[in-house]
């Protein structure tokens, strides 16, 4: 029977089945370690939970960028964190520019709209620049160059903002009006969590709606299935990604902006780490698929916000909070191991095809 | 003046020199039809039409304007519509949504409406499964999709590329009747076919294609005739 089973599996898928299940079992080993404690209350929870959905979101704004545009090139945009960093950053200048004058926190809805709309300004303009000098003379070419190419662009807007703008970490004033919580149903929910939440649900809903109902939205899902075919409808495929990177490039600032109203300090370095637990959340949502980069994101915020916790303070672990970072990336590499198609996705080759 | 006409076209993929020097007419309001072997060159000659293929040296006009400068969808702009070779539907869109795909570049609500039926009328089986994904229409389905999709841009002249590939006689033979049908209400249709005694019954004229060379040409009852195309692509 063991040899049976042998000729099924090799060994490698053995050996990775063994860990698969020794994480599964610390897991719930120490979930169940930290409930029975009962160190933390049924609020705390909550409040993990609640603060996970506010990043979540976050991460699932960055991600639709990720995911549009593999759709339609089937490339990975790996200066997209770079597109998220700087929209955020350029708006910190208008940010504390208003401040100064005391118009920030006398009008503080129309400044957040301002800093939106100069975030979206840089960001969508560099995502279309990027598209533009650096992926499309590369189109047709391996898939290889126009990743190293998204790499060095990435480097080089990074060091080019930390040029302009100064490599120290800079801090956005403080909102005024989202100091605080409200109470909702009954429970606590700190306002810039609740802003944040309800702004992204609205920016996906729209997103998809875009998608799926508008004419440029169908233009965009023929051009991300056979670009000759488009072409052949009277599509102006070059436009459609132009626009497909636009709309990342929109979404990651506002998502930019976000960040700022909950983590306020913001510096030439702050797209990588978003940017790659954005491209795990579209990874895990299933790479190419819009509303699998929107619940990737919003998994990995839960997942990340309740893991230190619930499972690392179970096992014994000294500070699980600095590893919070540490589970993420665990997540992308068991699900590039055990289900590279991501938990929605359709299998990759196949739709490479 | 021709509707369409090729003259002197050259066309390469990288080195692979695919059409050399292929030069053809279609009149306003007739079938012609484009027959050769395989890799002769046929669907390398839409392409180019088409403004997929960009031709070396030759010339593309539609009415006496050349098209070699425009691109793809600047082409279909000009009523220069195509069906292309394998279907080419979108199989993630439903087959409402590739029917609108084909009338992209309209603006007249009420028209393509109109069309939407017109085609549904040519198509009943269309119409029941319009909700459906492309993908999951049978091959005669999808030529149905590919075909009323073309007509829903209101093309001037459309080109088919191999209408009756890989589809059961019954399905070949529903195709063919809606192109002389297409053709008798005033379409200009450029009909590329592998199946020689099919295309040569319905056409009006006929081109050879052989290795990129353009090696006969006659009228379509004639060709179908000459012991060389007989031999060649009638089974004798
Ligand atoms: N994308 C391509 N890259 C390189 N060569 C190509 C490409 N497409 C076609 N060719 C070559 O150009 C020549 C003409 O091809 P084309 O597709 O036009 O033939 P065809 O007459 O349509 O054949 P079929 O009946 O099989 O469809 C062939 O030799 C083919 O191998
Ligand atoms: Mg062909």
């Amino acid at each position: 029977m063991l040899r049976n089973l042998l000729k099924k599996y090799d060994t490698t898928d053995l050996v990775m089945y063994l860990i698969g299940a020794v994480l599964a079992a610390l897991v719930i080993y120490g979930s169940y370690q930290t409930l029975s404690s009962g160190k933390y209350s049924g609020e705390v929870w909550l409040d993990f939970i609640i603060f996970g959905l506010a990043q979540g979101s976050i991460y699932a704004l960055i991600a639709l960028g990720y995911t549009l545009v593999y759709g339609i090139l089937f490339m990975i945009n790996f200066a997209h964190g770079e597109v998220f960093m700087s929209g955020t950053f350029t708006a910190y200048f208008l940010a504390i520019y208003l401040d100064s004058t005391g118009f920030w926190n006398q009008h503080p809805i129309i400044s957040i709209l301002l800093a939106l709309v100069v975030a979206v300004a840089v960001s969508t303009t560099i995502a279309v620049v990027l598209e533009r000098i650096a992926y499309r003379p590369l189109r047709g070419a391996p898939r290889l160059v126009p990743l190293i190419t998204a790499i060095g662009a990435s480097f080089f807007l990074q060091y080019t903002f930390r040029g302009l703008y100064g490599s120290g970490v800079k801090t956005y004033p403080d909102v005024d009006a989202l100091k605080g919580s409200w109470n909702i149903f009954g429970i606590e929910i700190l306002k810039t969590q609740a802003v944040v939440i309800v702004a992204s649900v609205i920016l996906m809903v729209a997103l998809r709606f875009y998608v799926q109902k508008t004419k440029a939205g169908r233009a965009m899902r023929a051009v991300a299935e056979d670009k000759e075919a488009a072409a052949l409808m009277g599509i102006d495929v070059d436009r459609v990604i132009v626009n497909t990177f636009a709309l990342g490039g929109a979404s990651a600032a506002a998502a930019g902006i976000m960040y700022a109203l909950i983590f306020k300090q913001v510096n030439a370095f702050m797209g990588f780490i978003p940017g790659i637990k954005a491209f795990t959340a579209a990874v895990l949502g299933g790479i190419g698929n819009l509303p699998g980069a929107m619940l990737g994101g919003l998994f990995l915020g839960v997942v990340e916000s309740l893991g230190p916790s619930l499972v690392l303070d179970g096992l014994g672990i000294p500070a699980p909070y600095q590893l919070k970072d540490a589970i993420a990336f665990l997540m992308l590499v068991l699900v590039l191991i055990f289900r590279p198609s991501g938990i929605m996705g359709e299998n990759l080759s196949e739709k490479k095809a | 003046m021709a509707l369409l006409e090729l003259e002197n076209v050259h066309s390469y993929y990288g080195n692979i020199h695919a059409l050399k020097g292929i030069s053809l007419t279609v009149e306003q309001g007739e079938i012609v039809t484009l027959i050769g072997a395989n890799g002769a060159g046929k669907s390398t000659t839409l392409k180019t039409i088409s403004g997929i293929i960009d031709p070396r040296k030759g010339s593309v006009r539609l009415e006496g304007e050349d098209l070699v400068a425009y691109r793809a969808h600047e082409v279909v702009s000009k009523g220069v519509i195509q069906v292309p070779e394998g279907r080419r539907i979108f199989t993630r869109l439903t087959v409402r949504e590739n029917l609108e795909m084909g009338a992209f570049l309209r603006n007249d609500t009420q028209e393509i409406k109109k069309d939407l039926e017109w085609v549904f009328s040519l198509f009943p089986r269309l119409e029941e499964r319009q909700n459906q994904v492309g993908g999951t229409l049978s091959g005669g389905e999808q030529q149905m999709l590919a075909t009323g999709r073309a007509l829903m841009a209101r093309p001037r002249i459309l080109l088919m590329d191999e209408p009756s590939m890989g589809l059961a006689p019954v399905l070949v033979d529903l195709i063919f009747d809606t192109i002389k049908d297409l053709n008798e209400q005033g379409m200009t249709i450029l009909l590329v076919e592998q199946n020689a005694l099919l295309a040569l019954d319905v056409a009006d004229r006929g081109y050879v294609l052989e290795t990129g060379m353009i090696t006969l040409a006659g009228d379509a009852k004639e060709l179908a005739a000459n012991p060389q195309v007989k031999e060649a692509y009638l089974g004798g």
